[in-house]
């Protein structure tokens, strides 16, 4: 369900990648399981990119498009929701909406010129930190290609 | 129900580029109930225009508010002084909403944040659908309580066209239900098909937007406004 | 057939239109189509007239049918009348409300027409201005109410007197194969009480289902009340017996004619098509209620006598 990292790439313009360039991402993780695999990642001493911040909800489904939209409005260069496998959310469909606001939020950032492909949506099992690490980075590294959001590169060119 | 959408974002951003400080004023009347304006729509399109005002390099200052009818004037009370200190109001209540706004306040400067599109119901979790045209001389008693003057594409009274296909519509077979099929069955269903085996003669458009701008009175509530108006006035004699 | 017009020689000529002497002399009716062209090209115009010209009896003027800009039907109408083939001028409701539309007819009139065809008219979401707003006044029953109206009391529907008289022979198009199916006979029952003369019936290829309509329609003493014309279409190819049976709304192409097209070289469905038609011809005079044919040849109007010259209906009668 995830976009696939060849159909991003289509998306946007080839620039240079700045090696300096550090993304701040913000993962909106799940308790019951994005976080927990968090937790095991580091119990596990399996490392993910640091510079992920991970804010834990009760459910995925706690995400809306303000929220969402707050992260960007607060600097992020990308955004991920992580919920649980569907079919096995706690809350019996929290990550269903997540997923259907995901996509919605993903048309406004293509209208509003930040790019639906800044946020996205990944489900995973709490035992799945393989997953956890594996998303982050599939995330970090494609926020690093298309370097930081044009809400960032405006407020750095005004200073 | 009235039920709007949200405009593009774009074209909002183009109402407000010259100002620095706006209101985004929801409601919380039926567009609160189709999603489109309410609290929840008033946060994200304040989100929208702010970021996209930071990629342009230039802040923006919101104030956001709902009050729960933009069509009533006691409503207004509710927003203070908030509108003072804004260069401008982009309204996400129906059209009646934004032009009730504009009346109340004058001096304001009002955009509309929606596109007012039909009088309908939630069919649906998500769906609404045009259920009502509002044509001023209603026909329900005549179709079994479907209507054909605001559901069928081409506001046939004597209907089916041709155009009907397997219950569906050819103007969106995906999407639109041909409404004398609905009619029909229904008509079958409680024994009085007999009821469209007449010609229905052309209708009265007179009582719909076609007579001019349409009002209503309610003569009580009215002859009171009147009343007080007289009182007002010195005592003859 | 012979009571259908012994009741209407009863009556009195209506507006003495060569189809309606036809049809009241008892004779089988043939109508065909002739498009205006999209702009005011007269001798495209013309050289459509002369592919048609004898072969029928009269010739529907489509009015900017699937609502594409094209040269007007009364226009085009009387283009038809100066060079000798009598139109059947077609007005849709889309583009008129009453006033225009009854004054179109007396404009028509005027010309010297004296078919009218009454239609809602197609959705403008199938033509080149999807963008426009529509009219929809009325429908095609009330259209033929108001222009009887006319003829029978001399007044408009408002109310004020006609000056001059202004009589239309009218008629009106149904299609058999809508849904739902029941309720079909009882709309052409309301199009002939509305003032309907004669019927045009939408292509026709599944001729069990017409037989069962046609008996439906008999049933009620409809053949007795107007003039029924079945519509036939000749199919150029395999290809368009499918998209018609898949993409037009109310027709359906048997299986059987498509596999027969289908099992046809490419060169040769054509061919094929024509003879399918010339079955069809000759089936549907053979139904009772039958009045005509109308025959709609989409662009390929220069086959019309083609056709006709392989049956016996040319030359048509003069009356």
């Amino acid at each position: 369900m995830a976009e696939t990292e060849e159909k991003v790439e289509e998306k946007q313009p080839k620039q240079p990648v700045d090696p300096n360039f550090v993304p701040k991402i913000v993962a909106f993780c799940c308790n019951f399981c994005a976080y927990a695999a968090g937790d095991l990642a580091g119990s596990t001493r399996t490392e993910y990119p640091s510079n992920i911040k991970v804010i834990r909800l009760p459910c995925s489904g706690r995400v809306d498009t303000r929220l969402l939209l707050r992260a960007f409005e607060e600097g992020a260069d990308g955004v991920y929701v992580a919920g649980c496998e569907e079919g096995s959310c706690h809350f019996a469909e929290g990550n269903y909406w997540a997923k259907r606001r995901v996509k919605n939020a993903k048309k406004l950032l293509d209208e509003i010129g930040i790019g639906g492909e800044r946020l996205e949506m990944f489900n995973f099992s709490a035992s799945m930190f393989d997953k956890f690490v594996a998303n982050a980075k599939i995330m970090d590294e494609r926020i690093r290609k298309l370097g930081p959001s044009p809400v960032n590169v405006a407020a750095a060119k005004s200073k | 129900m009235i039920v709007a959408e949200t405009k593009p974002i774009e074209e909002i951003y183009g109402f407000i580029e010259p100002y620095n400080k706006i209101m985004v004023l929801g409601c919380g009347g039926c567009v609160s109930v189709c999603l489109s304006g309410g609290e929840k729509e008033v946060g994200v399109l304040t989100s929208a225009l702010k970021l996209k005002r930071k990629i342009d390099g230039r802040e923006l200052e919101v104030v956001e508010m709902t009050i729960p009818r933009q069509c009533d004037w006691e409503y207004f009370d509710l927003m203070g002084s908030r509108l003072d200190e804004v260069e401008a109001v982009v309204s996400i209540g129906c059209g009646a909403g934004v032009q009730a706004l504009v009346k109340k306040f004058p001096d304001s400067l009002v955009y509309p944040g929606l596109n007012t599109s039909f009088l309908g119901v939630g069919e649906k979790p998500g769906v609404w659908v045009e259920y009502c045209q509002g044509c001023g001389s209603c026909v329900l008693g005549l179709t079994g309580g479907i209507c054909p003057v605001a559901r069928c594409s081409k506001h046939i009274l004597n209907g089916p066209c041709g155009g009907s296909e397997k219950g569906m519509c050819e103007v969106d077979p995906k999407n639109i239900p041909c409404v004398w099929q609905l009619i029909y069955d229904r008509l079958k269903s409680i024994d009085r098909l007999d009821l469209i085996e007449k010609i229905m003669d052309m209708k009265d458009w007179s009582t719909a937007t076609d007579g001019g701008v349409r009002r209503m009175e309610n003569p009580e509530v009215f002859a009171l406004e009147h009343k007080q108006q007289e009182d007002k006035e010195p005592a003859k004699g | 057939m012979g009571e259908a017009q012994e009741k209407a020689n009863s009556s009195e000529m209506i507006s003495g239109s060569n189809l309606e002497k036809i049809f009241r002399a008892g004779h089988f009716a043939i109508t065909t189509e002739c498009g205006p062209p999209k702009g005011a090209d007269v001798e495209r115009l013309k050289e459509k007239i002369n592919h048609i010209k004898g072969c029928c009896d009269a010739a529907n003027v489509t009015d900017n049918q699937t609502a594409v800009v094209r040269m007007s039907s009364i226009g085009a109408s009387a283009i038809l009348v100066q060079e000798g083939v009598e139109p059947i001028m077609q007005m849709v409701t889309r583009d008129r409300n009453r006033i225009a539309a009854q004054s179109d007819m007396f404009g028509a009139h005027a010309l010297g027409i004296r078919n009218m065809l009454c239609l809602t008219g197609d959705h403008q979401k199938f033509g080149n201005h999807p963008t426009a707003k529509n009219v929809f006044d009325m429908d095609s029953i009330q259209l033929l109410k108001v222009i009887d109206h006319i003829r029978t009391e001399n007044k408009v529907i408002g109310g004020d007197d006609v000056e001059g008289p202004a009589k239309m022979f009218l008629g009106a198009a149904a299609n058999p194969f809508g849904d739902p199916f029941e309720f079909r006979v009882f709309r052409l029952a309301k199009k002939i009480q509305a003032g309907a003369n004669f019927i045009q019936t939408q292509c026709i290829y599944d001729m069990d289902r017409f037989k069962k309509y046609m008996q439906m329609a008999c049933d009620h003493g409809l053949d007795k009340k107007a003039f029924i014309m079945a519509g036939i279409t000749p199919l150029k190819s395999a290809g368009m017996a499918n998209y018609m049976n898949k993409f037009v709304a109310g027709i359906s192409v048997p299986d059987e004619i498509i596999q027969r097209l289908k099992g046809t070289p490419k060169e040769k469905q054509a061919e094929e098509g024509i003879k399918i038609c010339l079955e069809q011809i000759e089936t549907v005079r053979n139904i009772p209620g039958v009045a005509g044919v109308h025959l709609m040849a989409i662009e390929w109007e220069h086959k019309v006598r083609g056709i006709l010259e392989q049956t016996d209906l040319l030359p048509r009668p003069q009356v």
